[in-house]
Formats: structure tokens, C-alpha cells, sequence
């Protein structure tokens, strides 16, 4: 077996369809290799199925999939270079850890003696030494994830991929299981596609993130851009939590514009939005709560809602704009409901969002 | 081309250029016909044709060299499946069609003699090479078209399907299409709708005459009312045992479990048997009753009411099964909530749970209904002049009249009967069983039955379980007394008549008169049990994780056979397959089949049950990680079917030992089945004979069941393991 090294994944329109539903809508986006690429939306928005059409488990009804530069559209999943971690880990229930990680190289005709040499190394590399002989049954949660990572890996795939693979872990060990495959994969240099419905999860492992919504890709990018700059609405919404504030571009001056909430005016980036009625997404951490009427712009609210969430207050404030939701790292001084306070806005994390349908 | 598709071709020119062609005398594997190779009968497709002169086989050579022009061309050439599918349709149509041409007299149909204006050539049954031959084509078909692209391009999903669906062809729908044929015929082979409409309107099928006057109506009105009684009995019967064994506190649980596995491994006529030798008229409880009540002997056992008692007591069970389930499904959690709604235990047994019940009784009832219809042996055994549709169709095909044609429209009117009531519960059914049981733990105590039920449940099950107790004993002390009801002098003569052996010098020799029966029996069974497991699951894999267009289409065809009862299989398969191109009625062989496609949805259900069990993406990890779908299919999902090959197995092999309906038609003198030989022990009046061997029979059945679990074993997931218990649905 010949190490091929990581490899690109390239859709170019792909479509897929089940009868009259389409499944996914004429995707189009290409993957580094060696890098970690998400892909992130809501249940039923074609993530998944995006992934099994890599791997081969669908096929696509039009458009191209290429692999390291190779066409794989007609080309069954035994036939593609790629391996899989599924959601269920879908380790086999009848052989034991070794012959499950075994599996791969021995169906490919690999000696057995080889085959598990291959195998113990594999097993070595996730940490589970000394469990090669337990039945799946016999393994935590975890430990079953890691087996599931080393069959995946045990045949040196040009892609890797993963469907949900800590949903079925608590949470403390996600954390864990999480920055274990970004070391792997940085370690050995794979190109991985994660699927996921976890925003945070998404953020914190990828290189790249691809969402995607209803079928289409809402927006790819590095994890900064899509939460510093959502091209839309849906982007905007799901990506962290967001105010959505109804504002109005009045000027443009090169890069920046200006733009009028409510009672408030902020110079920011016009991402090339028309002038007119436009929405504004302002994160949480971004709006500032001041009992006291401070020397720059801002407008009066009053709380409707608290709570304490250790490292933060969560407030609901109620102002012209609407109901904001607000985060405030003052623990010690805390507002009660009802209080009358002013809101301004911070420096960053407030955008024009250029898609407003 | 791919190397799949090169071996078949090869096998292909084995089957045409180098084995008989014809079937040959003594079988292929006996091998006899090597003497005589390669003569006017033994001789190749290919020699035939160019030294025999049977010049119609010449023709396949076409096909059979096709394939060749695309050898030398690459896989992923355009032309080569085209080239495939063309010789794979061409030649399957050509041996079809050859085969059904010609036979024994020459032309088979009157057109093509008048159309040449001679007899014809003559020709004999397939034969190995061309069961070889058309298996070939089969497979160079399939290969054709997975290159272009059917089934996701996967060679192993299309050729299954297609072999799958040709069996099922041959040996289900041909024969059905064959009765419903021969019933439009003379028995000249004429097409006479005149003759078929006066069959079929006939006053013994239809006659009303018991409703005005003394004497009988026709038969089937008779099969109709009996499996109405039937239907009606066992689900009350049923149901009373059901609601025992989950909703009261009775003590003696166990007792109907028992009461299930009872009729899985009784042969159904044995029931009817110990019936005749209780209340026969010489039968022990005939005798008491004259002896201490001077209530005279009488045949009143023989009719009516024998033929519904011995079926009550053997189909009871079925409907016990079938409410146990229904009964368990309903979540206790509903019934608590109409308690803490104020609901008296009266009230809510029937504003909740009967309502909830009543799509499984209806089911039940039907159950009950078609297995009365289908039920062959305790009519044969009781019916004295009492006769019923499955009955009458045997008489009409072995008795003195020999009227193929009648017994042809007596097994469409009984096929039309037992398809409607499958048709009622799948339609009217299918969308009204309730099952409340969700995937959640639903914990709750299920309320017991108000009392008033309770007492009526016992008053019905008890008298009940104490006559099938009754029944059991006489099975088991029969065989070892001289006659029963008249000399209880304990013997063991009967064993000795039908399974003595002699110790010589020379080795054993078995003289007694059933074990030629019983050999037999064992084989057969023995052999179409590992079958009808492989084709069934086969079925059930392609049904549970495959996707093809005519999907529903290829599901009806499985399950069919389920729904044809076995008279009518016997009919069939004797006007089927008594004459060429498929000439096997009187082999070892034909019972086989019949048993294969007889039993096979119970392969497929059991399959699909474990298969829906088993994640989907145990399969696609196997794909992933290079596995093509036959590496798939034997290394992960097969061993993860053990316990569905085992329920398959021991299913098959029990009902091929019990079976006698269908096969009563196919047995031979070479060939004869215990339970046919059994039948005809009783025929003869031989009863202690018969009950003899039906106990040995019962006790073979329960060795076989153990040895089989205990060789398949059990799925090893994990070291503590659970074994599941086997649960059947036990038939005729």
C-alpha cells in the first residue's frame, strides 16, 4: 500500500436528489488538502448527505465530485481512497478491536500477520494499547470513538471523514475528543471533512467552514469571518447568538458607511449593501449596559430578564431597537429586573449584513 | 470485461459444449450416464445438435459467442455491456423457448404442427447442462447490466435479484399460471372457457342444498362455514389464553408456553389422528362412555364436528401467539392514565384496552380462517363425508375420476378465498394495528382483567389446556399399547413393525416398514433447510438494504408462496412440472423445491426483523473501508444473522417434517415422506402404527431444533451475552 498523502475534495454542481425532495442543490466548493473542513447546519440541510456523497455512499444525480484531482462521481464506496467515522461508530459487534481495526486492510487483501501489525500501531497511535483483544461491547463511549478513529485511519485514506462524531459522547469529553483530532490531523497531516450541527464545535476545530442551509451553501470561511462577517441573515442567526436590529445605510464614504439605529449612528463597514432599510447583526458581548447616563451615544432600556451563568450575566434588555439580548462580564454588580439603564454599542462585532432576505 | 462475467461465459460453453443436456436417467450425480457419453440421451447441448440432430439447439451458439467479441476489449468499453445483455436475453429466450416447443410427442402446441404440418422432433427434460447453460445466461445478463450501471454498478446486488427473481418465476408463479391455464383446458389440452365456466358453476361446488333439504351443500360453502367456525374458536381461545398469561395472576405461566411450541413440531393430522382414537368408535373415551353410560358408539366423530375440534386444537396456538403480541403491545401507561381519569377496571377494559385489541383479534381470526382452508390432513383423517375444498382437489387429481382440469378449479377457488383474506388483512388491516409501545422505556404495571373476565377466560382456557393435555397423552401412550380403546396391554409391536433393525454379521439392517419414509424425510428436510435460510435471507437483504425499482413487485413475489395453500402447491406443481422442459415430479428433487419456496417468507421475515435491528451503517463502514458488497454481506452481515439463519433453519426444517399437504401430491413410491406414509397408515386403519411414528417424529423434530442451535450458535457481542428466544408462527 502506497501512501498517497492527503488529498483535495472538489464539488463542482452537485446535485442529489431522492424522488422529488432534493437532498442537496447544485453545491459547488473545493477542499485544501491537510486541512479540516466543517461542514455545519441545522438538521436535515444536506450536510450529511454532502459527506456520503464523498465517501460514495450516495451517488450523486448530477454535477462532478474529484478527488486529488480525479474524477470519483461513478466510482463505488470500496472503490474511493476515503474513510469514514460514523455517527454510531458502526464498529462490527462480532470481532474484537484488533479485527475491527484489522478489517480494512484484510478485505483488501493484505496479509493477516501484516494486517494486524498495521492494525496494533493504529491502535497504539489513538492510546487503546492492551485492548486489542475486547469486543466493541466491552469499551466506554470513548474508547469506542478512538477504535472507530483507528479503523478510519488504519488504511492511510486521502480523505477522512467524520459524521458527528461527539454526539454521542458527554459533554466534558468532547472537549477532549475534539482537540484530540485536530492533533491528529495536524499530526498527520489528513485532510478531514467534519460534520456537524454544533456551532461552537465547528469553530473551534476547522481550518474552514462550509454552512450550509436548506440544500445550498450559505457561506464558507474561516471560522473568524463567519462570525465577524456573515454574508447573511441565516449566517448571522447561526453562527454564535446575534441581535438582528433593523438600521439604515445613509452614506457611504469608500470602505465604510454610515449607518442610523434607532437613535443611535455607527460608522461601519457597507460590505457593499444598498443604501436604504438594512439589518445589522450586534453579538451580545458587544453591546455595553451603563446604569448611569454615560458621555457618548446611547439609548435608554430596561431589563426584563437576568440570569447568572457563572463566568457571565445573560440579560434581556428592552429598548427602541427591540429586545436585546446582552452579555456582561460585571458578575459582581448585577442587575435586577426592571432596572432603567442606557445601551451603547462597542467597537467590534457589530456588521452589516450585506444579504438581508 | 470484467473477470465475473469471463467465468460465467466459460461455465456457460461447460453447460452447452460438455454436460448432458437432458436429464438423465438415475440423476446427474449418479453418474451412470458417463457409460454411455455421448449418446442420442446423454450427450452435450453442442454434440446433440451437431451429431443427434437437434438442430433447434444450434441456434444458442449465437449467444454463447457474443460475449467472446467483447474479451479482448477493456472494462470500461460502452459496447461491452451492450454485448453482455444481448447474449444473456438472447439466450435465455432461446432455451426458454426450445424448451417449451418441444417435449416427449414432438411440437407442444397444435399451431406449430400445423404450421410445419409434421409431429415434430421429440426431446426430454433439462438436464444439467442446460440448467448450466440458462444459469449462465442468467448471470451474463446481470453482468450487462450492473456495467451499466444498475444497482450502483454492483455485480453481486443485480445477480442475486435476477437469479432470485427466475426462481421465484419457475417455481411459484409458472406452476399458479399453469393451474389457471389447465383450468381453461380440456383435459385434451384444448381451450374450452364453456367446460371452465360449467366446472366452475358447478352444484357440488356451489349447491346451497342443506339450507332446504336433508342433503349437503356444496364444498365451498363447507370450507367456507368450517374456517368461519374456525377463525371464530381459535381466536377465542386465543385470546382467553393471551389475557391468562399476561393479565392475571396464574400460577402455571410456563404450561402455555409450552402450550406454543406444541404445534410447531405436531404434525397438524396428528392431532386429528388422536382425536379418532379418544372418540372413534372404538376409541377410549367412546368406550368409557358405552361402558359406564350405555351411550351407544357412534361415527359422529367423522364430519363437521371432528374436522373443527382437531383444527381448534391445533391452530389455538397460532391465534395465542399472534394476541400475546398484540396484548403486550399495548403500553401500560394508557391504561394507568384511564384509571387516574377515574376509569373502574370494568370501564377501562373496554373503552381502552379492547378497542386497542380488536385490529389483533381481526387479525387473529384471519390467521385462523386461511390455515382451516389450507389445512389438508385433518379433513383427509375426519372428514368422513364431510368435504372441503383442499380434500376434494386431492381426490379429484388421485382418485378414480383423475380430472386434472376440476382439481384445476376447485385450487383457484381455494387460492381466491385465501388470497381475499390476505388481501382484507393487509388492506384493511395494515394501517389499523396499534402499537402503542414506543421506543422510550414505558415502565407501569398493565391493570388486571375485571373479574367477570377473568372467570370467563378460566371457565374457556382450562377445560381446553385439559383436552390438549389429553390429546398429548394419547400421542404418547398410543404407540406403546396394543389398540387404544379396546387392549391396553402394553406392546412395543408398533415400534417394532416400522423401525426394527437386524443385527447381522454383515452390518444393520433397518426392515422396518417406515424407516425408507424416514430417511427420506430427514434428507429432504435436512436438505432444503440450509436453502430455503440462504434464499430467504438473500431476499430479505436485498429487500432490507438495497434500493431497485420494483422493489414492491419483488416483495409481493417472496411472500406469495406464504398466502398459496399447500393443496394447491401440490396441483400446481404436478401439472407444472410433470412434462419437459422442467420434467422433476417423481425425484427427490421436486420435494425439495416445493419445500424451498414453501417456506422461504419465513427466511425473509425472520431476516428482515434481525436486519432492521442491525445498523445500516455496519454495512457502509464495511464499503468504506474497500469491502466490495459480497466481502460485506459474508464477513459482517452474515455472522450478525446467526440468530435469524438459526430461526430460518430450524422453521424449515420442522415444517418440511411436518408438512404433508403439498407434498401428499409429489411423494413417489422411491420417494415418500413419513408424514405421507403416516397418512396412509391411518388410511388403512393402522392407527397404532401411525401414532408410533408421528411420536418419533415429534421426538426427532426436538433433537434436530437443539443440534441446530447448538451448531449455529449464538452472535457473540459481547461475554455476557443473552440468549433471545426463538419465537415462531407455527402453520400446517
Amino acid at each position: 500500500m502506497t501512501k498517497s498523502g492527503p488529498a483535495s475534495v472538489e464539488f463542482r454542481n452537485v446535485t442529489k436528489r431522492y424522488g422529488r425532495v432534493v437532498a442537496v442543490n447544485s453545491v459547488s466548493f473545493t477542499i485544501e488538502p491537510g486541512t479540516l473542513v466543517t461542514l455545519l447546519g441545522p438538521s436535515g440541510c444536506g450536510k450529511t448527505t454532502t459527506l456520503r456523497l464523498i465517501a460514495g455512499l450516495e451517488m450523486a444525480s448530477e454535477g462532478q465530485i474529484l478527488i486529488g484531482g480525479r474524477d470519483v462521481t461513478r466510482l463505488s464506496a470500496a472503490e474511493r481512497d476515503v474513510s469514514m467515522v460514523f455517527q454510531s461508530y458502526a464498529l462490527f459487534p462480532h470481532m474484537t478491536v484488533l479485527e475491527n481495526v484489522a478489517y480494512g486492510p484484510t478485505v483488501s487483501g493484505m496479509g493477516k500477520a501484516k494486517a494486524r501489525e498495521l492494525a496494533a500501531e493504529k491502535l497504539a497511535l489513538v492510546g487503546l494499547k492492551g485492548f486489542e483483544s475486547r469486543l466493541p461491547s466491552e469499551l466506554s463511549g470513548g474508547q469506542q470513538q478512538r477504535v472507530a478513529v483507528a479503523r478510519a485511519l488504519v488504511l492511510e485514506p486521502q480523505v477522512l471523514l467524520f459524521d458527528e462524531p461527539l454526539s454521542n459522547l458527554d459533554a466534558k469529553l468532547r472537549r477532549r475528543v475534539r482537540e484530540d483530532i485536530r492533533d491528529l490531523q495536524r499530526k498527520l497531516n489528513l485532510t478531514v471533512v467534519y460534520v456537524t450541527h454544533d456551532q461552537q464545535e465547528a469553530l473551534a476545530v476547522s481550518d474552514r467552514v462550509i454552512v450550509m442551509s436548506n440544500a445550498v451553501i450559505a457561506q464558507s470561511g474561516t471560522p473568524r469571518e463567519l462570525y465577524e462577517a456573515p454574508a447573511n441573515l441565516f449566517v448571522a442567526d447561526f453562527i454564535g447568538d446575534a441581535n438582528l436590529v433593523d438600521g439604515e445605510l445613509t452614506a457611504k464614504d469608500g470602505e465604510l458607511g454610515t449607518v442610523r439605529l434607532g437613535g443611535l449612528t455607527a460608522q461601519l463597514p457597507h460590505r457593499n449593501a444598498p443604501l436604504g432599510p438594512i439589518k445589522v447583526a450586534i453579538r451580545p458581548e458587544s453591546l455595553v449596559l451603563m446604569r448611569e447616563a454615560p458621555n457618548r451615544p446611547s439609548i435608554r432600556g430596561s431589563v426584563s430578564k437576568a440570569a447568572y451563568l457563572g463566568t457571565h450575566m445573560e440579560y434581556t434588555v428592552t429598548t427602541e431597537l427591540g429586545e436585546l439580548f446582552v452579555i456582561d462580564r460585571a458578575v459582581d454588580r448585577p442587575l435586577t429586573p426592571g432596572t432603567d439603564i442606557h445601551v451603547a454599542l462597542g467597537d467590534q462585532r457589530i456588521t452589516v449584513v450585506p444579504d438581508s432576505t | 470485461m470484467n473477470r465475473t462475467a469471463v467465468g460465467w461465459l466459460v461455465l456457460g460453453w461447460i453447460g452447452f459444449a460438455l454436460l448432458p443436456w437432458y436429464a438423465v436417467p438415475g440423476g446427474f450425480f449418479s453418474f451412470d450416464w458417463l457409460w454411455q457419453y455421448p449418446d442420442a440421451d446423454t450427450a452435450s447441448g453442442l454434440i446433440q445438435a451437431l451429431v443427434h440432430g437437434r438442430w433447434w439447439l444450434a441456434p444458442l451458439i449465437v449467444p454463447l459467442a457474443l460475449p467472446i467479441l467483447g474479451l479482448r476489449r477493456p472494462p470500461e468499453d460502452p459496447h461491452t455491456p451492450r454485448l453482455l445483455v444481448w447474449a444473456g436475453v438472447l439466450g435465455l429466450i432461446w432455451v426458454t423457448a426450445q424448451g417449451f416447443a418441444i417435449d416427449h410427442q414432438g411440437w407442444s402446441t397444435a399451431w406449430l404442427a400445423a404450421l410445419t404440418g409434421t409431429a415434430g422432433p421429440s426431446q426430454a427434460g433439462m438436464g444439467a447442462g442446460a440448467s448450466v447453460t440458462a444459469l449462465a445466461f442468467l448471470f451474463i445478463l446481470s453482468a450487462g447490466l450492473a456495467a451499466h450501471g444498475w444497482c450502483r454498478g454492483d455485480m453481486f446486488t443485480v445477480g442475486t435479484i435476477a437469479l432470485i427473481v427466475a426462481l421465484i418465476g419457475i417455481f411459484v408463479f409458472f406452476p399458479i399460471v399453469k393451474v389457471l391455464l389447465s383450468a381453461l383446458q380440456d383435459n385434451d389440452g384444448r381451450f374450452a372457457p364453456a367446460l371452465f365456466a360449467e366446472k366452475f358453476f358447478d352444484h357440488s361446488i356451489w349447491g346451497l342444498d342443506c339450507l332446504t333439504s336433508d342433503l349437503r351443500c356444496g364444498v365451498a360453502w363447507n370450507t367456507l362455514f368450517l374456517a368461519i367456525l374456525v377463525g371464530v374458536g381459535t381466536t377465542a381461545l386465543g385470546l382467553a389464553f393471551a389475557l391468562i398469561a399476561l393479565r392475571t395472576g396464574f400460577r402455571f405461566k410456563w404450561l402455555l408456553r409450552v402450550l406454543t411450541v406444541l404445534p410447531i413440531i405436531t404434525p397438524p393430522f396428528v392431532i386429528g389422528l388422536a382425536i379418532i382414537l379418544l372418540f372413534g368408535r372404538s376409541g377410549a373415551v367412546s368406550t368409557l362412555l358405552f361402558e359406564w353410560f350405555d351411550i351407544p358408539r357412534s361415527r359422529w366423530i367423522y364430519g363437521l364436528p371432528g374436522v373443527l375440534l382437531a383444527q381448534l386444537l391445533a391452530f389455538t396456538p397460532i391465534a395465542f401467539l399472534v394476541l400475546i403480541g398484540v396484548v403486550q403491545g399495548i403500553s401500560p401507561s394508557l391504561e394507568e392514565a384511564a384509571q387516574t381519569l377515574r376509569a373502574k377496571r370494568w370501564t377501562t377494559f373496554t373503552t381502552v384496552t379492547w378497542p386497542l385489541i380488536r385490529p389483533g383479534i381481526a387479525n387473529a381470526f384471519l390467521l385462523g380462517f386461511v390455515e382451516s382452508m389450507a389445512d389438508f390432513g385433518n379433513p383427509l383423517v375426519l372428514g368422513g363425508n364431510f368435504e372441503v375444498l383442499s380434500t376434494k382437489i386431492f381426490f379429484a387429481v388421485v382418485g378414480a375420476s383423475h380430472d386434472q382440469g376440476r382439481a384445476a378449479v376447485l385450487a383457484i377457488i381455494l387460492l381466491a378465498f385465501t388470497l381475499g383474506a390476505f388481501y382484507v388483512q393487509h388492506r384493511w388491516l395494515g394501517r389499523r394495528v396499534y402499537t402503542t409501545v414506543t421506543g422510550k422505556g414505558d415502565s407501569g404495571l398493565p391493570a388486571p382483567l375485571p373479574r367477570r373476565m377473568s372467570w370467563l377466560c378460566y371457565g374457556v382456557a382450562l377445560p381446553w389446556a385439559f383436552l390438549t393435555f389429553v390429546i398429548y397423552v394419547t400421542i404418547l401412550i398410543g404407540g406403546f399399547v396394543r389398540t387404544m380403546g379396546r387392549d391396553y396391554t402394553p406392546t412395543l409391536e408398533h415400534f417394532l413393525t416400522g423401525f426394527a433393525i437386524d443385527v447381522t454379521p454383515n452390518g444393520l439392517h433397518f426392515i422396518g416398514s417406515a424407516w425408507d419414509s424416514f430417511w427420506t424425510t430427514i434428507q429432504v428436510s435436512a436438505i432444503s433447510a440450509p436453502l430455503t435460510a440462504a434464499i430467504g435471507l438473500l431476499s430479505a437483504y436485498l429487500l432490507a438494504r438495497q434500493r431497485f425499482t420494483g422493489q414492491r413487485a419483488f416483495e409481493f413475489g417472496t411472500m406469495l408462496s406464504f398466502a398459496i395453500p399447500g393443496t394447491v402447491v401440490g396441483v400446481s406443481y404436478i401439472l407444472a412440472f410433470n412434462v419437459p422442459p422442467i420434467e422433476i415430479t417423481g425425484t427427490g428433487l421436486i420435494l425439495i423445491i416445493c419445500f424451498v419456496f414453501r417456506n422461504m417468507p419465513v427466511g425473509v421475515r425472520a431476516g428482515i426483523a434481525t436486519l432492521s435491528q442491525i445498523d445500516r451503517s455496519l454495512d457502509e463502514a464495511s464499503l468504506t473501508l474497500g469491502a466490495r458488497t459480497f466481502t460485506t454481506v459474508r464477513r459482517v452481515v452474515l455472522p450478525l444473522l446467526r440468530p435469524a439463519i438459526v430461526a430460518a433453519m430450524v422453521y424449515s426444517f420442522v415444517r418440511a417434517m411436518t408438512a404433508v399437504s403439498a407434498v401428499i401430491f409429489l411423494v413417489s413410491a422411491q420417494y415418500n415422506l413419513a408424514t405421507a406414509y403416516i397418512v396412509g397408515r391411518v388410511e388403512a386403519g393402522e392407527f397404532g402404527l401411525a401414532i408410533a411414528y408421528s411420536s418419533v417424529l415429534i421426538l426427532v423434530m426436538i433433537v434436530a431444533i437443539l443440534l441446530i442451535q447448538l451448531v449455529v450458535g449464538e452472535r457473540r457481542l459481547g461475554r455476557r451475552t443473552a440468549t433471545g428466544d426463538l419465537a415462531f408462527q407455527g402453520g400446517s
